[in-house]
């Protein structure tokens, strides 16, 4: 037995084959001993889970606080919001709605309305990819096509979703948007949902805005591949709802084609109210429409009906019948809708020789006549028919509700423009005037004064 | 960025490969599911069988194998037709960048390449205009192509056919009777449009009356109505929960639920499709571990689910859900968009179909698109939520208001649902769909069609599988007078191509016959009877 084994062992002294027998040991100890792992005596038991489950106590659904009268319980009108409208049984002039050509209530387009349920009934019944294409439907998006001169327009049924369906139709994560700080809050939604990069400038400045454009040249050339991936959008507003100015549209244009951006116009309040013939800023600067990637727009305000639209190539447009999510996964626009909104078009179009010369004139009264009341600021382009007026002094939303809530009491409906705490950059509070074309030279002193007595009624 | 969106639609095609794989026994539970659930009160189920059924039969490997064959030919010949494109030996279709050279291109490469190889082919198959009411039968504008779908013409002829497509679940889509005439009162009334946000000027007298029918008619406190269905999800749901907040989603969640859930800034967790457990597992894990990282406390758990899902034809699973959610204190926001009206002894939705409480239901959501015939939604639930939602909702600040006539149809078709018109014609028609529904999918399964889908929903889904088969389905269909709704890849996974029908309460049962004969012999020229399940108590 002892001649198997070999010879260098039994040679070997016995302090060494001792030290090498602990290290075996040692060895297979280390092997096969049960390895400490941090997270293991870390993980919960089920008692330990059970208590978790037990303690949390969530927050509840809706924060306690106190609701605001006025905004939970707002004025009630009944009968049509036109250019009179009854609230609490009284007749009162209606400078709040975004009625601009006096559309709400027009028979010849309550008749469409009519004929359409007529013929359609009220609803669709289903999105336009099943069964919701409705003929009418078609019309309109031709006829605002036409409207404009470009190749291809797309409706929607909300004007809220149009523009924030649009914008991540087309810019998606790692894009960029440059915005101006004035968009208002659809548009700032809208980027939120692309979850693309987006940098705001300030308001209608276009320095800053070559600055932030200069800075991503920079950052280009850095990065080169990365660059070339890179979807650049400019998103704006034509006239802007919260400032009621114009956007510098040529400057823009000019400097589309040094950074390769693409721009997004957003219309809302100047489709149908700016331009010799209501065609927009473009057609008020006369810059050529192919120059302008999207133009988008609302049916909620001149048109007196409810939607939004797109406009612009069949190469933007097209795309958003499968990509724009409102467009796509929502219910089509009751045809009664369209129906108004077509006749709304040909109410325009039959009349326009005078109807925006005529919007315009008033609208230019209402600001030079603002302009001259005591302790009082009227923001804005003479032009735009939404005026933005603040106290000159300690202007707060609280004393601009009491003039609201005076003038509702001398038959004269005025709102302060409502914003949530969820937008991006608050506007200062203001009451916004909308100015209706069909108004008479009376009835706009009317206006201009029940504000001045307003403000001597709080005590400016 | 666009290699990302490739990344994850190679990942989505990789999943839906791993589906069909014969061997792996971990599926996910769509697939081969079958669910006897017993409704709390089944009394209430006025079904023939009181047995409520849900069946996913899965799809035999012949047909998975020749659906992915399918793709693979249509992908082959997409690349050769775009490299004949880009070498100049085909012309070029579709619209052009206006812009000049140098832009960054507006579109990934995948998503031109989908719509340009795959879906222009089958394009004719959707957005087919109408010029009629959307109700029992409608009039299909006729549009012909001669470019291979780039573009169409309108021939002037018009195609009467059977509509098993529209969402007109009680046949309010009319353009005669009460709602209809009482609708072009309010046009004369009120006129057509308010131009102003409810918060401004926008708030009607008639508004006020749809939210309190709405309140009544659902059993709970309160209710705010909007109009436009899609923007209730996508414009509330951002005002219950926020950032530090979770959302537990049902993977087939409506993509409006899925667009308000990320404008909210909460986090996203997605359950199994209606699956219970999982859901427990997901809700249990998330209270125990807290938020990613930080491993704080969450601030609320909101669960999202529909009432009956559009395109698989199942109705949520409400009494457990509800259990769950007071066992582990999360909130439950509930879409009602196909359910309202359409299910329920009383047509008020699942909670009625499961004889639940609506007040155990936080938000009750639905739409008045499907039906009650118009357009728009509402939201439901205690005064102190709805007031939250009137004070900080998106619509309700900057959207117009809902149109009068709109609003009017609403309010008449729910006295109708509801009896308050002092006739049965709403409960008659309640009855109807649900005759028709359990007639029509009964027959189905009968011919050896896969349906998917809960045997009490008017949505009654039937399996194709092969993305060939949506066109051939529609067209043959189209041919013997019948006008379906065929999905596909992106709105189903890429290999569930499907047809869906909606039933309707004004369909005849001789509608249904003359329907069903023609699945029937359409189905067998496709050969769509791919089940292989004996039908149960036939």
């Amino acid at each position: 037995m002892l001649d198997l084994i070999p010879d260098y062992v039994k040679n070997a002294p016995f302090y060494h084959l001792a030290v090498e027998a602990f290290l075996l040991v040692w060895i297979l100890w280390l092997i096969f001993r049960k390895s400490y792992s941090p997270a293991e005596k870390n993980k919960l038991s089920e008692k330990d889970k059970k208590e978790l489950l037990e303690e949390w106590t969530p927050e509840p659904l809706v924060p306690d606080y106190e609701f605001k009268d006025s905004v939970i319980n707002p004025r009630v009108v009944e009968g049509p919001v036109a250019k009179y409208a009854i609230v609490n049984g009284v007749k009162s002039l209606n400078a709040a709605s975004f009625n601009f050509l006096n559309m709400v209530g027009n028979e010849k387009i309550n008749e469409k309305a009519i004929k359409s349920i007529e013929k359609y009934g009220v609803g669709s019944c289903g999105p336009r990819g099943f069964y919701g294409t409705i003929d009418v439907h078609l019309e309109l998006e031709q006829r605002l096509a036409k409207f404009f001169s470009v190749e291809e327009g797309i409706i929607y049924s909300y004007g809220f979703s149009t523009i924030a369906s649009a914008i991540p139709a087309y810019s998606k994560r790692g894009d960029i948007i440059f915005a101006d700080e004035g968009v208002h809050f659809a548009i700032q939604k809208g980027i939120v949902a692309s979850r693309s990069d987006v940098r705001y400038f300030k308001h209608n400045d276009i320095e800053d805005l070559e600055r932030l454009l200069k800075e991503q040249e920079e950052a280009d050339k850095k990065n080169p591949k990365k660059a070339k991936a890179t979807r650049r959008f400019l998103v704006i507003e034509g006239l802007y709802m919260n400032h009621g100015d114009l956007c510098p549209l040529p400057k823009m244009v000019d400097l589309k084609y040094k950074y390769k951006y693409r721009i997004f116009l957003d219309e809302t309040v100047s489709f149908a109210t700016i331009g010799k013939t209501g065609r927009g800023v473009t057609e008020y600067y006369n810059v050529p429409r192919e120059k302008i990637d999207l133009i988008s727009g609302s049916m909620e305000l001149s048109l007196g009906s409810v939607g939004g639209f797109c406009v612009g190539s069949s190469f933007v447009v097209q795309h958003q019948v499968l990509s724009g999510q409102g467009y796509c996964f929502s219910a089509s626009l009751p045809p009664l809708l369209a129906a108004s909104a077509i006749e709304a078009l040909n109410i325009i179009e039959a009349q326009q020789g005078e109807m925006f010369p005529d919007l315009e004139k008033k609208c230019k009264l209402l600001h030079q006549k603002l302009k001259s009341v005591n302790n009082l600021t009227v923001s804005g382009i003479d032009i735009s028919p939404v005026k933005h007026v603040r106290l000159s002094f300690d202007n707060t939303l609280e004393k601009l509700e009491k003039i609201v809530d005076y003038a509702q009491a001398n038959s004269v409906s005025l709102t302060v423009a409502r914003y949530l705490k969820e937008e991006k950059f608050s506007p200062k509070p203001s009451i916004r005037i909308s100015v209706n074309y069909d108004l008479s030279d009376s009835e706009i002193d009317l206006i201009v004064n029940v504000i001045e007595q307003g403000i001597k009624s709080i005590g400016c | 960025m666009p290699s990302n969106e490739l990344k994850s639609l190679v990942k989505r095609l990789n999943d839906d490969f791993g589906d069909v794989d014969p061997n792996n026994n971990d599926k996910p539970n769509l697939m081969s599911k079958e669910t006897h659930i017993e409704p709390q009160n089944s009394s209430l189920v006025y079904s023939p069988k009181r047995e409520v059924q849900e069946s996913f039969e899965e799809a035999p490997l012949w047909a998975a194998v020749i659906t992915y064959i399918g793709y693979l030919i249509l992908n082959v010949f997409g690349w050769l037709r775009d490299f004949l494109r880009y070498s100049g030996l085909e012309e070029k279709k579709g619209a052009i960048d206006p812009n000049p050279k140098g832009f960054v291109p507006l579109y990934s490469e995948y998503e031109c390449f989908y719509t340009r190889n795959m879906y222009t082919r089958i394009r004719d198959c959707f957005n087919r205009p109408i010029c009629s009411v959307p109700g029992a039968k409608i009039s299909l504008i006729e549009r012909v192509s001669d470019d291979f779908n780039w573009t169409f013409k309108q021939s002037g002829r018009t195609i009467e056919a059977l509509n098993l497509g529209s969402y007109n679940y009680l046949g309010f889509a009319e353009n005669n009777g009460k709602c209809a005439s009482n609708s072009i009162e309010a046009i004369k009334k009120m006129g057509v449009a308010s131009c102003s946000p409810k918060q401004e000027f926008g708030t009607m007298k008639i508004h006020k009356d749809l939210e309190e029918t709405m309140a009544k008619y659902l059993g709970v406190e309160d209710s705010i109505c909007f109009g436009m269905g899609f923007a209730t999800n996508s414009t509330n749901i951002p005002n219950l929960v926020n950032k530090g907040c979770l959302i537990l989603s049902d993977e087939l969640n409506h993509s409006s639920l899925v667009l308000g859930s990320r404008l909210s800034g909460a986090t996203i967790k997605v359950f199994k499709h209606n699956d219970i457990d999982d859901l427990e597992k997901k809700l249990k894990d998330s209270i125990v571990y807290g938020q990613a990282r930080t491993h704080r406390p969450w601030k609320k758990i909101l669960i999202v689910v529909e009432g009956v899902y559009s395109m698989e034809g199942s109705i949520v699973n409400l009494p457990k859900i509800i259990e769950l959610k007071k066992k582990y204190k999360a909130y439950l926001y509930l879409d009602e968009a196909h359910s309202i009206g359409a299910i329920g002894p009383n047509g008020r939705g699942v909670v009625d179909y499961w004889g639940c409480d609506p007040k155990d239901v936080d938000i009750l959501m639905g739409t008045f698109t499907k039906s009650f015939g118009s357009c728009g939604g509402y939201i439901a639930g205690t005064k102190k939520l709805i007031n939250h939602i009137r004070t900080y909702s998106y619509a309700n600040c900057y959207a117009s208001s809902m149109s009068p006539p709109i609003a009017e149809q609403i309010i008449s078709s729910l006295n109708t649902i509801s009896g308050a018109d002092g006739t049965d014609e709403g409960k008659k028609r309640i009855a109807q769909l649900a005759w028709n529904s359990h007639y029509f999918r009964e027959k189905l399964v009968k011919m050896g069609f896969i349906v998917y889908g809960n045997n009490d929903s008017p949505v009654v889904p039937l399996m194709l599988y092969m993305p060939a088969k949506i066109r051939a389905f529609n067209v043959e269909m189209l041919k013997r007078g019948i006008a379906v709704v065929t999905v596909g890849f992106p709105a189903t996974r890429l290999t569930e191509s499907r047809v869906r029908f909606c039933l309707s309460a004004s369909h005849t049962k001789e509608m249904l016959d003359k329907a069903l004969e023609a699945i029937d012999e359409v189905g067998d020229m496709l050969y769509l009877k791919y089940s292989k399940r004996k039908v149960h108590n036939a």
